[in-house]
């Protein structure tokens, strides 16, 4: 169904436009339906968020499975859980009325709508997929790795760099590119806090419109069905759709390639 | 210093780092909803329930919203759950283990990866204009559907997979047909686990609103629908529509409507936790 809209898209604008042109204007009177400003704005809020989320989840993992007693580990990771079961609606939220403000107390001359605090925000959201995963693929390396390690005179610190990280590193990655397909694919966020300014540009200060906020601002509006301008939602929803299946491809791949390995 | 007292100085820094990511994540969801309970609480009322949506930010409610997210749930619910569990009994039970089930399983896995705002394309495309049902709560719910259909499907499987061979030898003993051991002894044994894992799904479909405003669900509608076919608004559509004014009065309401969705939210959540830890402890096979 995406491909049959999709491809009477792309009858109407060539596909060498769409994929390589930098203004996305379809909905003014000088059209112009260059894909990569929708894309970079994409990739820049997916980015900034796996920046706030990888050091936080990581750090999280690895303190749970080495550090932290077992008891609190049943109660945490629960109500990190809960980060997750938030409504992406209330994030939009915060990231309007609290992050924003605030960010822009210490950065003066920020827009009010920008990829940094909707990225931030998403970040947030997705650290329980990678600290939970993570934490999962950590706990699966067999302890007689570990004590081997302890063995050698290694404090926790380095155990869990040297020995059970890498050895964890395939379940550590796909945890990752979950993350990263998750944060593509959100919408509410982008569409609240980061503005429907499609524009190339990687200055996180300045507004900017997502592939998922552009498909939302149309939808709110009344677009006439078999309109040019109601296929480039779909033009929009097939470019989501294959990076995000390429992103679970990949993790599903590197998942079976690499299980037990250890067993 | 020598490189013993090193090391050990590293191992204690990123023990405080580990605690302090544990928390900080929690912290600012704390700040989060604080900020959110001071901003909405105020405006909480029994007329803010039943108002109808308004120009006026003071005179606003979400009756409309908030029916318009019970029937969605009620109606994605019985929509989803009986072809998500027959879907799980038949992957589990009677599926040959070939390449077919390998080809279901990689794509039932996929497709809870999809993006929600692809299906929202793909409900607007099939439910709403092929099919004719337009905007109405009908196309909405059998988005929301699809898009739970996964999660429903995978839990249902898993817990159909921890009840023991044991319960279904002695069933065929006693002269039971597979469909009588299934009915009587696999699928009341895992119910537990298929209820939790719907509830935490329907807990998912409660908070969407892109796929639902892609379907072509109205950020105001007077009235609160009373059959499938009206069209609707739900809660989070309301609190997207009330975020993008720019007067403070409703950015107050949708602090209050989000107070609304999260006591929803969590509630759903609490409840299919509780029911995880009951069932784990009462069941040991």
């Amino acid at each position: 169904m995406l491909a049959i809209e999709a491809f009477k898209f792309f009858s109407e604008v060539s596909i060498v436009e769409f994929l390589t042109g930098t203004e996305w204007t379809p909905l003014f009177t000088k059209k112009r339906f260059g894909i990569l400003p929708l894309l970079s704005g994409t990739l820049l809020t997916s980015f900034i968020a796996i920046l706030v989320a990888l050091p936080i989840g990581l750090a999280i993992a690895i303190y749970l499975s080495e550090y932290a007693p077992k008891r609190f580990r049943q109660y945490v990771k629960p109500s990190l859980e809960m980060l997750a079961a938030v409504p992406t609606v209330v994030y939009g939220f915060f990231a309007l009325t609290v992050v924003t403000p605030f960010l822009q107390m210490l950065i003066p001359g920020m827009s009010g709508f920008n990829s940094l605090s909707a990225g931030f925000v998403m970040g947030i959201m997705i650290i329980p997929i990678i600290s939970s995963l993570s934490e999962d693929a950590l706990n699966a390396v067999p302890y007689s790795l570990r004590e081997a390690s302890y063995g050698m005179g290694s404090t926790r610190f380095q155990t869990a760099i040297r020995v059970t990280v890498p050895a964890a590193s395939s379940g550590i990655v796909v945890s990752v590119i979950l993350a990263i397909s998750r944060a593509i694919g959100e919408t509410m966020i982008v569409a609240i806090a980061a503005g429907q300014q499609p524009r190339f540009t990687f200055n996180p200060l300045v507004p900017i419109e997502t592939l998922t906020a552009y498909i939302v601002q149309v939808s709110l509006g009344d677009v006439p069905h078999n309109s040019l301008e109601y296929r480039t939602i779909f033009a929009a929803g097939i470019t989501l759709f294959v990076v995000t299946f390429i992103l679970n491809s990949i993790s599903h791949w590197l998942k079976n390639k690499y299980r037990e390995k250890y067993e | 210093m020598n490189r013993v007292k090193i090391n050990r100085l590293k191992d204690k820094l990123f023990l405080t780092a580990g605690v302090f990511s544990t928390f900080i994540g929690l912290v600012l969801l704390t700040i989060f909803i604080g900020n959110i309970l001071i901003e909405g609480l105020p405006r909480l009322s029994w007329k803010f329930l039943i108002n109808l949506p308004s120009r006026l930010p003071e005179k606003a409610g979400i009756y409309t919203a908030l029916m318009g997210s019970i029937w969605v749930l009620f109606l994605t619910a019985i929509i989803a759950f009986p072809i998500g569990i027959a879907a799980g009994v038949y992957l589990e039970e009677y599926a040959k283990k070939g390449w077919l089930s390998k080809v279901f399983e990689v794509n039932i896995s996929n497709l809870a990866g999809v993006p929600s705002i692809i299906y929202g394309l793909l409900g607007l495309e099939i439910f709403a204009r092929v099919m004719h049902m337009g905007s109405s709560v009908l196309a909405g719910s059998l988005t929301l559907a699809l898009l739970i259909l996964p999660i429903i499907i995978v839990a249902t499987r898993e817990s159909i997979k921890a009840v023991p061979q044991s319960l279904r030898d002695a069933s065929y003993a006693l002269g039971a047909s597979k469909w009588q051991t299934i009915y009587n002894q696999v699928v009341p044994a895992s119910f537990g686990g298929i209820l939790t894992g719907v509830i935490l799904a329907l807990s998912r479909a409660i908070g969407e609103a892109a796929p639902l405003i892609v379907v072509g669900a109205l950020a105001y509608v007077p009235f609160a629908p009373s059959t499938p076919m009206d069209e609707f608004s739900v809660l989070p559509i309301q609190i997207f529509n009330w975020i993008s004014r720019p007067q403070h009065g409703f950015i107050t309401n949708a602090a209050a409507a989000i107070v609304i969705l999260l006591v929803l939210t969590f509630a759903m959540n609490g409840i299919a936790i509780y029911m995880r830890n009951r069932w784990q402890k009462k069941v040991a096979w």
